[in-house]
């Protein structure tokens, strides 16, 4: 244990190579990430969380990259976790986000980290959260997490962020049909990269009637959290009709040469300052915090239960006795979960 | 506890460094490593000693492969391993050059550090091998 009270403690006074280790045990689930992890919370809540979300090719790197730069030059500190996907068969990837990074390289105070997906679905959204714990109680001002969005595992990864932007390329008037089922939800800002491309016009055109459908919608709602509108205070914009009081906003960007990057950061700290004011950001944190707890439950009861289950002879002599008719699948849960049942209601009477 | 099974992967960083455009062979061998099961990460082309010094800290990556066809090895590496050494990666960093080294320069970077070298001809899945094998642990 000893060796990671140090890890700890090196991380906390910005060594590099703590801090890489420590998201590499967070990677493998190594013995004693747990404590690790415990550790660093007591340390975060300081970094301000950007995640960056887009069909591949849309420029997310490259943009990421000028935003790093930016924040640099502001003289702020960064941190980027770029997610990739992994092959389902080998394991493998080849993350190649990093190539994009050209005006960042060399400069250690933009801590850039490949992830990939590792197949596991609900461990890569821990992972996530937990590597940005490690670089928020590292002390970056900013962290970016940076990800292909393609389904619900990548939303999930984003909604660890403050402020989510989803990049939109000209052109994809498909794309616009397809963020209707689950992107559009989440994005705070709508980035519409290489805005120097034909057909950029129509795709800002065509996200502002969508925003604004949204926004008609009774069913629509930011972050999916209007359950939690009781915490809400009443946003002062005299504008915002709606109640949500943000309206996702829409910005262009020519990422390969910078334009509108900076644009887009202010939007970010409008977004951010929106937060704070009209108290989402607290909402947000309590919803996120709840989520992570609910996950760590649900992996830990499912751990427990494979356990249990490689204890009797595993999943397939089940299976067999299922397929033979001898019970079924419903009769083979009760079972196994009965004593997990029954020693917590013990527990809860003492 | 529970959700401690550890799920350890190999990772490595595929460099390409200094003024040397060919990256047909780096790229073979990123894919290789890849299908292997590895997790690559890939410099891109015309990087200094201190871009991958970088890369491989920050990344944390088990192997360093420095792909070298310029002839400048003899400089490049040598920088690349006091980088390491200054962000103590070097003791748990497998490094391997891959590329057209002499005869002669082979033995000056085994003493820096450098743990194997491919040149020509050395078969993907000796790489491979020879990675699972040596990829430190930690």
């Amino acid at each position: 244990m000893s060796g990671d009270d140090t890890l700890v403690d090196e991380l906390l006074n910005g060594k590099h190579r703590a801090l890489a280790r420590v998201i590499t045990k967070i990677e493998n689930r190594s013995p004693g990430y747990r404590e690790l992890v415990s550790q660093l919370h007591d340390h975060t809540g300081n970094a301000e969380v950007i995640g960056i979300t887009g069909s591949p090719g849309a420029g997310k790197s490259t943009l990421v990259d000028k935003m790093a730069a930016t924040y640099r030059d502001r003289g702020e500190t960064v941190g980027v976790i770029a997610i990739d996907p992994s092959s389902p068969f080998t394991g493998g990837a080849v993350l190649g986000d990093r190539i994009r990074m050209g005006s960042n390289v060399g400069d250690m105070d933009v801590f850039f980290r490949s992830m990939s997906a590792r197949g596991s679905l609900g461990g890569l959204s821990t992972a996530t959260t937990d590597a940005v714990k490690a670089l928020d109680a590292f002390g970056k001002d900013k962290i970016i997490v940076e990800t292909v969005g393609a389904g619900q595992n990548e939303i999930e990864i984003v909604k660890t962020a403050d402020t989510v932007a989803v990049l939109v390329p000209p052109g994809s008037g498909d794309d616009v049909q397809m963020l209707k089922a689950g992107i559009l939800e989440i994005a705070d800002i709508f980035v519409v990269n290489k805005a120097d491309m034909d057909g950029a016009d129509r795709t800002v055109m065509e996200l502002r009637e969508m925003v604004q459908m949204r926004d008609e919608s009774p069913m629509a709602g930011h972050h999916g959290m209007e359950d939690m509108a009781g915490d809400e205070v009443e946003s002062d914009d005299a504008d915002e009709d709606d109640g949500t009081g943000w309206e996702p906003r829409i910005v262009e960007t020519v990422a390969k040469n910078g334009d509108g990057v900076e644009e887009f950061l202010s939007t970010i700290t409008e977004h951010v300052s929106w937060l704070a004011e009209s108290g989402e950001l607290e909402a947000q944190t309590r919803k996120r915090y709840e989520a992570e707890i609910k996950t760590l439950l649900r992996e830990d009861t499912a751990a427990l239960l494979e356990e249990e289950l490689a204890a009797r002879g595993g999943v397939e002599t089940y299976v067999d006795r299922v397929l033979e008719r001898e019970t079924d699948p419903y009769s083979v849960a009760d079972e196994l979960v009965a004593p997990i049942e029954t020693c917590v209601r013990e527990r809860r009477q003492d | 506890m529970s959700t401690e099974q550890e799920q350890r992967t190999i990772r490595c960083l595929v460099a390409k460094v200094g003024l040397d455009g060919h990256d047909r062979g780096a790229h073979v061998i990123a894919r290789a490593f890849r299908d292997a099961g590895f997790e690559v990460i890939y410099s891109g082309l015309h990087k200094s000693p201190d871009d991958i010094v970088q890369a491989a800290v920050q990344e944390d990556v088990d192997v360093l492969g420095i792909s070298i066809l310029s002839g400048a090895h003899d400089t490049l590496v040598p920088k690349i391993m006091d980088g390491l050494r200054e962000y103590d990666a070097f003791e748990d960093t497998l490094v391997l050059v891959g590329g057209i080294i002499p005869e002669d320069d082979r033995e000056e970077l085994y003493e820096a550090g450098v743990a194997e070298i491919f040149g020509p001809g050395a078969s993907m899945a000796e790489t491979i091998e020879f990675v699972r094998e040596n990829a430190p642990e930690r």
